[in-house]
C-alpha cells in the first residue's frame, strides 16, 4: 500500500509534479527574547515619562508579540506563501469569483508617491490628482454599466449590496412607503438575503424555472405593492443570461418595485451589453472580480454602486462634484442614506481598476468578455459527455455541471474538487448554486490559454475515469498537498482561534 | 491585448470545437435590442508606460512635498520595506478566500497569527480575520451587541470619530434602533460619565466609546465599563489608532473591541483599503461577524488551519447570518501581521513611546505660541491633541500651506462649539525641525485682543 502512495506522489499528474514545501511553525514559536527585526532612528525630541504622562492608562505589561530578526520574518512568510495556490500558479476556476490575472502594473501604480501616501483629509486643492483618478474611474464605470451615476464608497460586494438596498429603501420612503419585502431567486448568493435582512426587509424566495432562470409567471404572482425590489444576478449563478430581462423589469416597475442587479457576473457582459440598457435600476460591481484587483486571500475588495438618476439624491455622502474646474466632495445632501464607511472607499483599489481599464481600452474590454465566454463554452463542450449538465441553456462566462453520474459511484462534487488539486488546479466552486444538487461551478475567466484549458479538461476527464475505476482514490484526495483533509468538525466543536503563550 | 493569452487562430479553433460560427453566436441569448453595437466610450487602450505616466502625473498633481500633521483616524507611520516585498508574492496576492484549506494553509496560518496578535494587543480572548475598516467594524460590533443582549438601544459617545458615528447611524437607520449620543466634559475632552450613567438603561444593548478618542484623549475605560455593566449593557471600545496599544493599557473591561489596524503598516491611500477587526470575550464568539481561522488536524494528525464556525456566515445562514460580510481585508490584515512581527513585543512599545514624545513636544511647541491654547490639557493623551487659537484656523492653516505644511484638522465642521480648534497628530515620522517650523509660522500670527 505504501508503495502505491509513493507512486501516486511521484507521478506527474496533469500539469504538476509534487514539489517539496518546507515545514514552518507559528511565528510565536520562532520568537526569542532579544531578537529584533527593526531599528528606530534616535528620538530627536525629549523623551516622555510614559508612566507619569498616562497614569492609570499606562500599559504595564507589553503585548505578547513575537520577536524575530528580519531574515526569519522573510523566511517565515515566504514559506507560508508556498503553501498557497494562486492565479500566478495556474487556473483558478472558482465560479462566481472571477479569478482573473491581476496585472502587476496595477500594484506598481497603486504605490506611486502622491497617491499611496495621500491623507484623506488633506485639502482638496492638494488632492486634485487622486480626485481626477476617482472621477475618471467613475465615468468609465458609468459608461460600462449604462447607468447614470455611481458611488465608489462600498468596501466590497456585500457592502455594495447593502448600499444599493439602502438606496432602494430611501427612494421608497421618499414616496411614503418603505415597503416590506425583497424577492430573491433561490439561485442567489448568500449575501443577497443577508443584505436584505440587515436593511430591515423580509426575504421572499423566488423559485427558478425549469431552465434555471426567473419564472416570469411566479414573479408576476409574487410582486405586489409590498415588494421593494428584486435582487437579480445576471447572468445568473448558472452562468445563464436572463433573456427576458426586460419583462422582469417591466413586471417590477408596473408595481412600483425596483430591479437590483448583483454585478458579480459582470465579466460576462462588459462591452457587449449594459445593465442600464436592459432595465436595471441599481447594481453593484466587484472591482476585485471584473476589474482585476487582487483577491489577496479574501480581500480587500471594492463594491461600487451604480444607479439611475432618480436614485442619485440618496447616494452616500460625500459625492464627488466638479465646480469651476476643480473636483470637490459635496456633503450637503439632505436625502442621503448617510455614510457607509469612513472616508471615500478603497481608493487603492480604484487606482488598480482604472489601470486595468486603461490597459484594455474599449477593444480590450470587449475581447476580454468574449474570451471569458469562449473559455467557459470550450470547457462545457469538452466535458458535457462525462459530467451531467443539469441546465442545457447556453452558458455565458461560467458553466455549472452536477455530480449526478459520479455520485452514483459514491463520489461527490467535493471529492472531485479535492482530486483536482492533485492535478495542479484550484477547485471550481463546490455545491453552489444551491438549485443544482452537487454542483460543479466552473468559471475559467479570460486569463486561461488554450494549453491551460486543455490541461484542465484532461484533468477533469481523467478524474471522471478514476471515479469509474478507483473511486476511493478520488474520495481520499488530495494526495499531494502538505496537509491531507482537515478535521473541520473538530475545529468548530472545540474552537482554537489563537495561539497561547502557555502552549510554548 | 497583452493580458489575453490567445492567438486569433486559437480563438477560431476553439469556436470550431464548440460548433459556433462566430463569437457572437455565444451571445445570441442576449436580446438584440440590448446588445452594444458600438465601442464603449472609455479611454483607448494604453501601453504600460503610458499608464505609469498617467498615475505618476496624478501623484505629482497631488503635491508630494508637504509635511503633514493630519491624523483623525488615518495615521502616517513608517512602513517597513519587507511588508510590500512579502504581500506582493503572488501566492498571497492572487489567492482567493481560503475555502480550500489544503492549498491555502499559508493564508490560513497567517490569519491565525493575526487573530492571536490582535487578541494579545487588545486584551480580548478572540479576534476575527478582519472587517472592512474601523467605522464598519464599530457598526457591526453594535449589531453584535444587540444580538448578544437582545436589546435594541445604542449609547454612543460624541468623542467617537464623527465619520464612524455617521456609519453607525446608517447601519441602524432602517432597523428602527434608537441611538443616544453622550457629550464630553469641556475641561477634559472625556466622555461625560454622569450623562452616560443617566442614559444607560435596561434597554441599552451597548455603550460605544473610542479610546484614544477623536480628540486624542484616553477615556476612563474602567469607569465607563462599570456604568455599562451595571445595567447589563455591553461595552464596545473602538480604537482608531492601533499603535496606541503599545503604551496605552488595553481595554480589558470591554466586551467587544473594534479596531482600525491601518497604523500597522498600511498606506494612507486616501482613506482605504484599511483593516478593521473585531475582538471580543470568548462567550460572544458565536455572535461575531466575519471569518475566523481555527486550528485543527489533518488525517495524519498534522496541525493545520481551516475557516471555522461558518454557520454564523451568509453563505450558510443566508438571511439569518450574523452579517452579510463576505470579502474582508485579508491582504491588509497580512500587512498588519508582518508589521507586528517586524516591530514585535519591544518595537511596538518603543514606537509608541516615540509617538508619545513627538506629540508631547509638538503640543508644547504650538501651544506656547501667542493666542494658542492646548485644550483638554490635563487629560492623558497619545499622539493627538486639540489646539485652540484666537486667530481663525483658516488663516494660519493657509500660512502653513504656503510653507508646505498641512496643519491640524479643523474641528468646527463636527463640533460647532470648538471654534478655531484644530486636531493635530504627530507620529514618529515627523521631524523636530518640521515641528519647530510649524510653531514659528503659528507665532507669526497677528496677535489680536
Amino acid at each position: 500500500m505504501a508503495a502505491t502512495v509513493e507512486q501516486i506522489e511521484r507521478k506527474t499528474l496533469g500539469k504538476v509534479r509534487p514539489h517539496q514545501t518546507q515545514n514552518e511553525g507559528l511565528v510565536f514559536e520562532k520568537s526569542a527574547a532579544g531578537k529584533r527585526g527593526y531599528k528606530l532612528p534616535p528620538l530627536d525630541v525629549p523623551e516622555v515619562d510614559a508612566k507619569a504622562a498616562l497614569g492609570p492608562a499606562y500599559r504595564v505589561e507589553k503585548a505578547g508579540l513575537p520577536e524575530l530578526s528580519e531574515i526569519e520574518i522573510i523566511r517565515h512568510f515566504t514559506r507560508l506563501s508556498t503553501w498557497n495556490y494562486a492565479i500566478d500558479l495556474g487556473m483558478y476556476p472558482l465560479g462566481s469569483c472571477t479569478m482573473k490575472y491581476n496585472p502587476r502594473v496595477n500594484e506598481y501604480v497603486a504605490r506611486i508617491e502622491g497617491l499611496a501616501d495621500a491623507h484623506p483629509y488633506r485639502p482638496e486643492s492638494l488632492a486634485q490628482g487622486v480626485l481626477e483618478v476617482i472621477d475618471l474611474l467613475q465615468r468609465c464605470l458609468i459608461e460600462i454599466t449604462g447607468m447614470d451615476t455611481i458611488t465608489l464608497q462600498p468596501a466590497a460586494g456585500a457592502h455594495g449590496e447593502f448600499t444599493g438596498i439602502l438606496l432602494v429603501r430611501a427612494w421608497h420612503e421618499s414616496r411614503g412607503n418603505a415597503r416590506r419585502k425583497i424577492i430573491i431567486p433561490d439561485s442567489a448568493h448568500g449575501t443577497n438575503p443577508a443584505t436584505a435582512a440587515i436593511c430591515g426587509y423580509q426575504v421572499e424566495n423566488l423559485k427558478s424555472n425549469a431552465q434555471g432562470g426567473i419564472d416570469l409567471e411566479a414573479l408576476e404572482r409574487q410582486v405586489d405593492e409590498d415588494t421593494a425590489a428584486l435582487m437579480l444576478t445576471n447572468p445568473s449563478t448558472l452562468g445563464v443570461f436572463e433573456n427576458e430581462i426586460h419583462k422582469i423589469a417591466d413586471i417590477l416597475h408596473a408595481k412600483g418595485a425596483l430591479l437590483y442587479m448583483d454585478g458579480a457576473n459582470m465579466n460576462a457582459l462588459v462591452g457587449k451589453v449594459r445593465p442600464g440598457d436592459f432595465g436595471v435600476d441599481v447594481m453593484h460591481l466587484n472591482l476585485h472580480k471584473t476589474f482585476s484587483t487582487p483577491h489577496g486571500g479574501g480581500g480587500p475588495g471594492s463594491g461600487p454602486v451604480a444607479c439611475k438618476k432618480f436614485l442619485e439624491p440618496f447616494l452616500p455622502t460625500p459625492v464627488l462634484v466638479k465646480k469651476d474646474g476643480e473636483l470637490h466632495w459635496e456633503y450637503n445632501r439632505p436625502q442621503t442614506v448617510g455614510r457607509v464607511r469612513a472616508f471615500y472607499g478603497n481608493t487603492g483599489m480604484f487606482i488598480r481598476a482604472l489601470a486595468y481599464i486603461l490597459a484594455n481600452g474599449p477593444d480590450g474590454l470587449r475581447q476580454t468578455t468574449e474570451d471569458a465566454v469562449l473559455n467557459a463554452n470550450y470547457i462545457r463542450k469538452n466535458l458535457e459527455d462525462l459530467y451531467e449538465l443539469p441546465y442545457k441553456t447556453p452558458s455565458m462566462h461560467e458553466v455549472v455541471f452536477s455530480d449526478k453520474r459520479q455520485a452514483a459511484k459514491g463520489v461527490k462534487t467535493g471529492d472531485i474538487a479535492k482530486r483536482l488539486i492533485d492535478y495542479g488546479f484550484h477547485p471550481y466552486t463546490v455545491s453552489f448554486p444551491l438549485i443544482v444538487h452537487g454542483a460543479l461551478m466552473i468559471e475559467p475567466t479570460e486569463s486561461e490559454s488554450l494549453e491551460e484549458l486543455d490541461l484542465f479538461i484532461e484533468a477533469m476527464r481523467s478524474i471522471a475515469k478514476e471515479v469509474e475505476e478507483s473511486p476511493d482514490l478520488v474520495k481520499s484526495a488530495p494526495h499531494s498537498t502538505r496537509v491531507s483533509r482537515l478535521d473541520e468538525v473538530q475545529a468548530a466543536r472545540k474552537p482554537v482561534l489563537r495561539w497561547r503563550h502557555e502552549n510554548k | 491585448m497583452r493580458y489575453l493569452p490567445k492567438s486569433p487562430a486559437e480563438r477560431e479553433q476553439m469556436l470550431k470545437a464548440i460548433g459556433a460560427q462566430a463569437i457572437d453566436d455565444l451571445f445570441a441569448i442576449i436580446p438584440a435590442e440590448y446588445r452594444l453595437t458600438r465601442d464603449l466610450d472609455v479611454p483607448r487602450q494604453q501601453g504600460e508606460s503610458e499608464i505609469v505616466s498617467y498615475f505618476k502625473a496624478a501623484g505629482q498633481k497631488n503635491a508630494t512635498d508637504y509635511a503633514s500633521f493630519l491624523g483623525a483616524g488615518c495615521y502616517r507611520h513608517y512602513r517597513p520595506v519587507v511588508i510590500d516585498s512579502l504581500v506582493q508574492r503572488g501566492e498571497f496576492l492572487t489567492s482567493y478566500t481560503p475555502y480550500q484549506a489544503e492549498i491555502t494553509q499559508g493564508t490560513l496560518q497567517a490569519i491565525f497569527e493575526f487573530q492571536t496578535m490582535i487578541a494579545e494587543l487588545t486584551g480580548m480572548d478572540v479576534a476575527n480575520a478582519s472587517m472592512y475598516d474601523g467605522s464598519t467594524g464599530a457598526a457591526e460590533a453594535m449589531l453584535m451587541a444587540m444580538r448578544v443582549t437582545g436589546r435594541q438601544k445604542a449609547v454612543v459617545a460624541s468623542t467617537v470619530h464623527p465619520e464612524y458615528r455617521e456609519v453607525l447611524a446608517t447601519y441602524l437607520r432602517y432597523r428602527d434602533l434608537p441611538t443616544a449620543e453622550i457629550g464630553y466634559v469641556a475641561d477634559t475632552g472625556r466622555v461625560d460619565l454622569e450623562a452616560l450613567a443617566a442614559a444607560v438603561t435596561e434597554e441599552t444593548a451597548a455603550v460605544l466609546v473610542q479610546s484614544p478618542n477623536f480628540f486624542g484623549v484616553i477615556e476612563d475605560i474602567p469607569a465607563i465599563a462599570e456604568i455599562a455593566h451595571k445595567k447589563g449593557a455591553l461595552l464596545i471600545v473602538s480604537i482608531a489608532e492601533a499603535i496606541s496599544l503599545g503604551i496605552v493599557r488595553p481595554p480589558v473591561e470591554a466586551d467587544i473591541v473594534s479596531m482600525e489596524a491601518q497604523s500597522f503598516g498600511v498606506a494612507l491611500s486616501y482613506g482605504g483599503p484599511f483593516c478593521g477587526v473585531i475582538a471580543a470575550k470568548e462567550q460572544y464568539l458565536r455572535q461575531m461577524p466575519g471569518r475566523l481561522a481555527g486550528q485543527t488536524v489533518d488525517g495524519d494528525g498534522n496541525r493545520g488551519f481551516v475557516l471555522t464556525l461558518s454557520t454564523r456566515e451568509q453563505h450558510i445562514r443566508r438571511e439569518k447570518a450574523t452579517s452579510n460580510i463576505c470579502t474582508n481585508q485579508a491582504l491588509v490584515a497580512l500587512m498588519a501581521t508582518i508589521f507586528l512581527t517586524v516591530y514585535g513585543k519591544e518595537g511596538v512599545r518603543e514606537l509608541a513611546e516615540h509617538n508619545l514624545a513627538k506629540a508631547a513636544y509638538t503640543a508644547k511647541a504650538l501651544s506656547a505660541q501667542p493666542g494658542a491654547k492646548l485644550l483638554f490639557k490635563d487629560s492623558p493623551r497619545f499622539h493627538e491633541f486639540v489646539l485652540q487659537t484666537q486667530e481663525p484656523a483658516e488663516q494660519w492653516t493657509q500660512r502653513l500651506l504656503d510653507e508646505k505644511i498641512v496643519g491640524g484638522l479643523g474641528l468646527g465642521r463636527w463640533y460647532p462649539e470648538l471654534k478655531n480648534a484644530t486636531l493635530w497628530c504627530a507620529t514618529e515620522v515627523i521631524a523636530r525641525e518640521t515641528i519647530d517650523h510649524a510653531a514659528k509660522v503659528l507665532a507669526a500670527a497677528p496677535v489680536e485682543a
